[in-house]
């Protein structure tokens, strides 16, 4: 389930009042807008909180999202290439969060470095269709996911940690 | 040889070798331009024309006048096309972006040989070499995004055999994500579809065939799932996403087909929705009548139309075509088939009246009615131009 920390965070993210998709022209410019914001707010409160974790840009159209995610782990900054596509049937099916360098190091993902999510996220996005956007998919399907399954993959080896170079 | 003539001979030997894999050589046997019951082995249609002989189907070779889609080419997609392939359908769409993969070598159809190649590539070659009569027509890419959505909803439309809409869509997809584009896709298109899948712990699937404003879509409640019998709480999920066996994807194709068969050949009866439970061996069916409230507005266009069509039919006596009609014999095989006569209600928390055996995957809310939020937009100036650059700027 949602962890007191992921309910904090999430509770702190303004809610989405336009249910428009990529297709809907002008009304997913406006729900763009609120992503945009939600976003912004989101990594602010995260940065406050000594709890910077990702950034995210998306090309003019706000179709095609990508950017970085990190993880620390003892000490030491783990960090990986974030990018989804917003479907069709946004926002009533959620992101597809992808994360292309760890596809085939776990079994928790579907092909193409798609995070698995947990049975309890499709039921909550669903309910909440569509006041939960981008920000909410990062905290509750991407942060989750990440702090279970990196340290795992530390542990395996099969994630190893490199120094940044610049 | 230098390095980099090396690199080219290499280069070109991979290509040589993909061609070969492709199955770039002649075809088996030549093209058949009519189809003929004549009982000799060369004749590869013999024993499907003998269901017109025997009385199950009237015209058999109108399968060659009908297009189908088949979207997802996994493990009960690929099943599905090598059904229709070898019945001899007209034509068919294949949509995938997955690879062909060793890890897929526990499910039918694709061949160790055959991995790194595009699935809708790999399964194209080797559909054509078992029947050179069918139309093929590979899209290699995910339906799901705005572009290549356009793409989809345009084949459908026009990749019929004579360039009419495709007869039937199949989804075979493995995620919620990809069935609703394939709903949003049928239902603006008014395009009749089966739905399939198989649940991420292997051991039960469904299929539900879905008639834009007749029958409810995939968007007119949560889905519907065979009910698992399984303590949630026992099952093990660490560590994986889903499981998958050959055995319950070949039974799903398989009945899928069948019900594609009945369909397009019109004998038999099309189920709505039917499950199958591998734990039991349980096929629980049922109809579904669509949400009055349905999220999507092309659904509730469309049950409009449907019931203005119906007010407009006049009554007329019906007329009984006298046939031999399939006549039910008392079950003495002990086959449990439940079927309610009153179809199902879809709302869009829940689904009343579900047969046996069927439930929705969770509870949905009652969509909340728009209110003063959602009627106004956000009040913020900021131009969306002004919010990537603070974005980026963080
Ligand atoms: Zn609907």
């Amino acid at each position: 389930m949602v962890d007191d920390a992921t309910r904090k965070s999430l509770g702190s993210i303004p809610l989405m009042r336009t249910k428009a998709g990529p297709r809907d022209k002008e009304a997913w410019v406006t729900r763009l807008k609120e992503e945009y914001q939600g976003l912004i707010k989101y990594v602010q409160n995260n940065k406050d909180a000594d709890n910077d974790w990702f950034r995210l840009e998306s090309n003019k159209e706000g179709t095609r999202w990508f950017g970085k995610c990190w993880y620390i782990h003892e000490l030491l900054k783990y960090e990986f290439d974030v990018e989804f596509d917003i479907p069709v049937t946004y926002p009533a099916t959620a992101p597809e969060i992808t994360l292309p360098e760890l596809d085939g190091k776990t079994a928790k993902m579907y092909r193409g470095g798609r995070i698995c999510l947990t049975d309890h996220f499709k039921p909550l996005w669903a309910r909440n269709v569509p006041k939960f956007g981008i920000a909410h998919a990062m905290a509750l399907g991407l942060g989750p996911w990440l702090a279970v399954e990196i340290p795992d993959m530390i542990q395996r080896g099969v994630v190893t940690y490199t120094e940044k170079k610049g | 040889m230098s390095v980099a003539e090396l690199q080219r001979r290499i280069t070109q030997l991979e290509e040589e070798l993909r061609k070969a894999r492709r199955g770039d050589a002649a075809p088996e046997r030549e093209k058949i331009t009519k189809m003929s019951g004549e009982v000799v082995d060369t004749n590869p249609y013999s024993r499907l024309m003998a269901l017109k002989r025997m009385g199950i189907v009237e015209d058999y070779e109108k399968i060659r006048t009908f297009t189908v889609a088949v979207v997802g080419v996994g493990g009960v997609g690929s099943v599905t096309a090598e059904m229709l392939t070898r019945c001899g359908i007209g034509k068919l769409q294949l949509y995938d972006y997955d690879k062909v993969e060793l890890a897929n070598m526990n499910r039918l159809f694709f061949q160790p040989h055959q991995a790194g190649q595009s699935k809708v590539d790999a399964a194209a070659a080797t559909l054509r070499s078992i029947n050179p009569d069918v139309h093929f027509e590979v899209h290699n890419y995910n339906i799901t995004t705005v572009d290549n959505f356009d793409h989809f909803m345009d084949r459908i439309r026009t990749g019929g055999l004579e360039g009419g809409a495709v007869d039937l869509v199949l989804s075979c997809v493995d995620n919620y994500e990809a069935r609703m584009a394939v709903n949003r896709a049928c239902n603006e298109l008014e395009q009749t579809w089966f739905e399939s899948g198989v649940a991420e712990n292997a051991v039960s699937g469904h299929i539900q065939f879905l008639i834009p404003g007749e029958t409810a879509c995939f968007d007119c409640a949560p889905p519907l799932v065979v009910a698992s019998q399984i303590d949630e709480r026992t099952l093990k999920r660490e560590g994986v996403c889903a499981a998958s066996l050959p055995t319950t994807m070949g039974i799903v194709a398989g009945v899928l087909v069948q019900n594609v068969l009945k369909h397009l050949l019109n004998f038999g009866q099309v189920s709505y929705y039917l499950g199958y439970n591998a734990l039991v061996d349980f096929f629980p069916t049922m109809t579904v009548r669509p949400n009055p409230q349905c999220e999507d507005s092309w659904c509730r266009k469309r049950q409009a139309e449907y019931a203005a069509r119906k007010a407009a039919e006049p009554i007329v006596e019906k007329v009984e075509v006298v046939e031999e009609e399939v006549v039910h014999e008392d079950n003495n095989w002990g086959i449990s088939l439940v079927d309610e006569s009153a179809p199902a209600t879809a709302t869009a928390g829940q689904v009343t009246g579900l047969a046996q055996g069927i439930t929705t995957a969770y509870d949905r809310p009652a969509p909340s009615l728009p209110d003063d939020l959602t009627s106004s937009p956000p009040q913020d100036a900021t131009s969306l131009d002004d919010l990537m650059a603070q974005m980026k700027a963080l």
